[in-house]
């Protein structure tokens, strides 16, 4: 069944409508999120009518259902992709059995365990951004990061539908804590790092869509892999609503590289000061973001090496990104991968159980894939005739997670004393003064067709919309 | 000699972002990727657009006319930093294509401001297959007046088969008839085009034939008596005639083909011809259940001159919702197909709101203004502003007006 049916006062595709149970735990739930948005959502945008894209089904023609909304009155709801005929387990020691449509007892607590961690990265990152529609830098942006903050708010619905649906009492409890914890809260965070940072400004945001929404990508793309069909069907659903952030993360920063390399051109001249007086942000602050952001992400794949990954996997729970395109024998009993160490005062690398190192495999996927990126970023300044490269920093630079926690290592994977970093360190990461000058150029753009100074408009805009669209109307 | 030219889909490279959304989503498996770009296949791509909304930026939706045999490889995409412009499509036969032709076309659709792009969903259409050179022979198969008994007009439903020769046809498309003989000063006649009245797989399924609403011309547009050259020469056509046809003809007067779609189709007297096609296309696909609402507005001076009156008067009101306006019937007030849009203002305006509905108007230069003001009222009326969607739903292909 594909299509969704918005009559019901929970919009889904799941037939919740035959269980009546369900349907009430969730509408017992569902005040509780709104209300939860209303305190932790955007900040002062209740009475916006925003041009938002909603599913009205989840088969190709029916993603691009693009109308104005008010925030609260989102249709938020439970879709899953289709089911798959006769699906089978595909990796693991469970290889070749049926896909299970229930969970199975023995791993219960494994897969509430992943589906609560993947759950609470999405109202985090809703709460990360609540105050960046204060300084938007034009309606056009304001309306893709509202988009992006419905989505999240829609994956936390997927997760929580799960814990309901396959957990019990305990996956109730779980769902109620998705709404408790708060991002960068000292007594009641959220699961993961990354979640706990500051989103202060908009090239941060851009940034964390970039690289922390990728991170999202991959782990998504690893569960949708999972022999927990409905996991599987829940998590290549939002795989899809998943790519809309990181464009907005990867067109954010072209687009300000973009206006960065005009006025360098304009004004003759890579000296920051004097990019900073012109009010744009110059490239190695720019820089200095991407070293933390993409630091701060890679954390999130887990320790290097990990026996949870490889209970995950043997499982059948979590799959590698990718997994059936790969050809080896799915089940890894004996394969190796090499993983990072420190010899010697020197990073050395070792071959591991590759079962054990699975985090590495996925992260190094991640890595790939953040660099093509950063590619596209870079032919932007050399198609404006500018010398600067931007580059992902070496991946032990700035852990905090796994092998590399307490080694300093530079951008360039030198491993470094606590004096050498500390000399350093204002080269490699964004300063507070990075940070206020930042701050500094955020301004509120909401005029239609008109962008903030420090970034350049989009080639084209949403849904076929001119650039000048009214993409957020204030009542 | 044919030019085969293909609407090829290409993927822009400075705006796609490698989210592999769209290879997920492709049914045919037409889109692949190297570590720099994402590239559609030529040879497996058939245009059903289910990537097109998924894609979050836009990138997917580019498109490009060639020659078939020229398109893109994919070799050449993945080497690409920039979507190439649109060229010129220059072959040998681009000489042959009458002047007649694109003045004609030019001039039908100038009523919009030149042609729109073609519906989505539209089929490939194929174009300018046989030129005033090399013909396509066609064979009378019927010859039928379509109106009645007292009518002050007389207009003829005409099947021509192609026999052996491929023609294939869209609804909406024109086919070029070139009469025989030479004018007063010596000179071959021009070409004239008329919309097939037939849907593509034929008048009758499975034949290779098309129909035509031929009006018989007797006096120019002013009133002044004249005699049709093309017009005369087709009504008088008899059974087993051979005509020399060109075409076919148009890319952009075409139907959508998605399932849910719905057409809005205005017309005058001979401007039915492509109403009709469209409308028996959907009526063969009924038991399809595909979806989607017709509604027509037709308009002529009785209904003894409207074509197809009879059989228009035999389909469902749940299949297509007729609106006929009879100009000059006794004892009853002139009534145009303006009014009728006026009078159903509501249904019509949530049409134009439905992005699945198309429009068509076709039919004598001088119901234009009408219609448009009629829609714009009706626009006005409720909170929209027709020239505001106007350009819209025409960059959309959901607006195309042929008058003559």
């Amino acid at each position: 069944m594909a299509t969704i049916d918005y009559g019901e006062k929970i919009p889904n595709n799941v037939n919740l409508a035959d269980d009546r149970a369900l349907a009430r735990a969730l509408e017992h739930w569902q005040p509780n999120y709104l209300a939860w948005w209303g305190e932790m959502g955007p900040e002062g945008t209740q009475a916006l009518d925003v041009y938002l894209r909603t599913a009205v089904s989840v088969d190709p023609s029916g993603w691009a259902h693009f109308d104005y909304v008010k925030m609260p009155d989102y249709r938020w709801g439970i879709f899953l992709a289709p089911q798959v005929a006769d699906r089978r387990i595909h990796f693991g020691e469970h290889l070749g059995e049926p896909a299970w449509q229930d969970v199975p007892g023995e791993h219960r607590a494994n897969l509430r365990r992943i589906i609560v961690t993947q759950g609470d990265t999405e109202p985090a990152s809703v709460e990360q951004q609540r105050h960046l529609g204060l300084t938007c830098p034009s309606l056009y942006d304001l309306r893709n990061l509202f988009q992006v903050n419905v989505e999240e708010g829609r994956h936390l619905w997927a997760m929580v539908y799960l814990l309901h649906r396959h957990f019990g009492r305990d996956g109730r409890e779980e769902a109620d804590a998705l709404l408790d914890r708060r991002s960068g809260d000292r007594d009641n965070p959220r699961i993961l790092g990354a979640f706990n940072e500051k989103t202060p400004d908009w090239l941060a945001f851009f940034m964390f869509t970039y690289f922390t929404d990728r991170d999202g990508k991959f782990q998504l793309c690893a569960l949708a892999e999972s022999g927990f069909d409905p996991l599987a069907r829940t998590t290549k659903f939002m795989l899809t609503e998943e790519a809309h952030h990181m464009f907005v993360g990867e067109s954010g920063i072209a687009r300000i590289l973009q206006r960065t390399a005009e006025v360098m051109n304009e004004l003759r001249t890579d000296d920051p000061a004097r990019l900073r007086a012109a009010g744009v942000v110059d490239l190695p602050a720019i820089q200095r973001y991407l070293n933390f952001h993409y630091s701060v992400t890679i954390d999130l794949f887990g320790a290097d090496q990990s026996s949870n990954a490889a209970i995950f996997y043997g499982a059948g729970l979590k799959g590698r990104f990718e997994e059936s395109k790969r050809s080896d024998d799915h089940r890894l009993q004996g394969a190796t991968y090499p993983v990072l160490g420190i010899e010697g005062g020197k990073l050395v690398e070792r071959e591991a159980p590759m079962l054990n190192a699975l985090n590495e495999v996925l992260r190094d996927d991640f890595i790939r894939d953040s660099v093509a990126g950063i590619g596209r970023w870079n032919r932007v300044l050399e198609k404006a005739g500018v010398d600067f490269r931007l580059t992902v920093p070496h991946k032990a630079f700035n852990r905090k997670i796994g092998t590399f926690a307490s080694t300093r290592v530079s951008p360039d994977g030198r491993v470094l004393s606590e004096a050498e970093w500390a000399g350093r360190e204002r080269e490699w990461l964004p300063t507070p003064e990075d940070r206020a000058f930042v701050a500094s150029l955020m301004g509120r753009v909401v005029e239609p067709g008109k962008f903030a100074n420090w970034i350049a408009p989009p080639p084209m805009g949403i849904n076929k919309q001119p650039i000048d669209f009214e993409y957020v109307r204030f009542a | 000699m044919n030019v085969d030219v293909l609407r090829q889909h290409l993927i822009d490279p400075e705006i796609c972002i490698r989210c592999n959304t769209c290879e997920e989503t492709c049914p045919v498996d037409a889109i692949t990727h190297d570590s720099r770009n994402y590239v559609v296949d030529p040879a497996i791509c058939n245009a059903c657009n289910a990537c097109i909304s998924p894609c979050p930026t836009g990138a997917i939706d580019n498109w490009r006319q060639v020659v078939r045999a020229g398109a893109y490889s994919i070799e050449a995409q993945l080497g690409w930093d920039a979507l190439p412009a649109q060229e010129e499509i220059a072959t040998d036969d681009s000489i042959d294509v009458p002047a007649d032709v694109a003045r004609l076309t030019a001039e039908a659709s100038s009523g919009q401001g030149g042609a729109a792009p073609a519906p989505w969903s539209a089929a490939q259409p194929a174009v300018n297959l046989h030129t005033i050179a090399r013909p396509a022979v066609a064979t009378v198969t019927g010859n039928h007046p379509l109106t009645g008994e007292g009518a002050t007009s007389d207009i003829r439903h005409i099947v021509l088969d192609f026999g052996a020769t491929a023609f294939p046809v869209l609804e909406g498309q024109t086919i070029g008839v070139v009469p025989p003989g030479t004018d007063t000063q010596g000179r071959p006649h021009y070409v004239r085009l008329y919309s097939v009245a037939s849907p593509r797989e034929g008048e009758r399924p499975g034949y290779n034939n098309v129909a035509l609403t031929v009006k018989r011309v007797t006096e120019d547009h002013a009133g002044n008596p004249i005699r049709g050259v093309a017009s005369n020469y087709l009504c008088d056509l008899a059974k087993g005639d051979a005509v020399n046809v060109i075409g076919p003809f148009g890319a952009s007067f075409l139907m959508p083909n998605h399932p849910g779609s719905s057409l809005l189709m205005i017309c005058t007297g001979t401007g039915s011809a492509p109403m009709r096609a469209m409308t028996e296309r959907r009526r063969r696909r009924i038991a399809q259940k595909e979806g989607g609402e017709l509604m027509l507005f037709f308009g002529a001076r009785s209904p003894e001159e409207l074509p197809y009156f009879g059989p228009l008067m035999k389909l469902s009101r749940d299949f297509i919702d007729i609106n006929l306006a009879f100009s000059r019937v006794p004892g009853r007030p002139k009534q145009y197909v303006q009014d009728l849009i006026r009078e159903r203002a509501d249904d019509v305006a949530r049409l134009l709101r439905n992005d699945d509905c198309y429009v068509y108007v076709c039919g004598l230069r001088s119901m234009e203004e009408g219609v448009t003001e009629a829609l714009r009222d009706l626009c006005r009326g409720r909170a929209l502003d027709w020239d505001a969607i106007l350009p819209r739903l025409r960059a959309a292909g959901r607006y195309h007006l042929e008058t003559y």
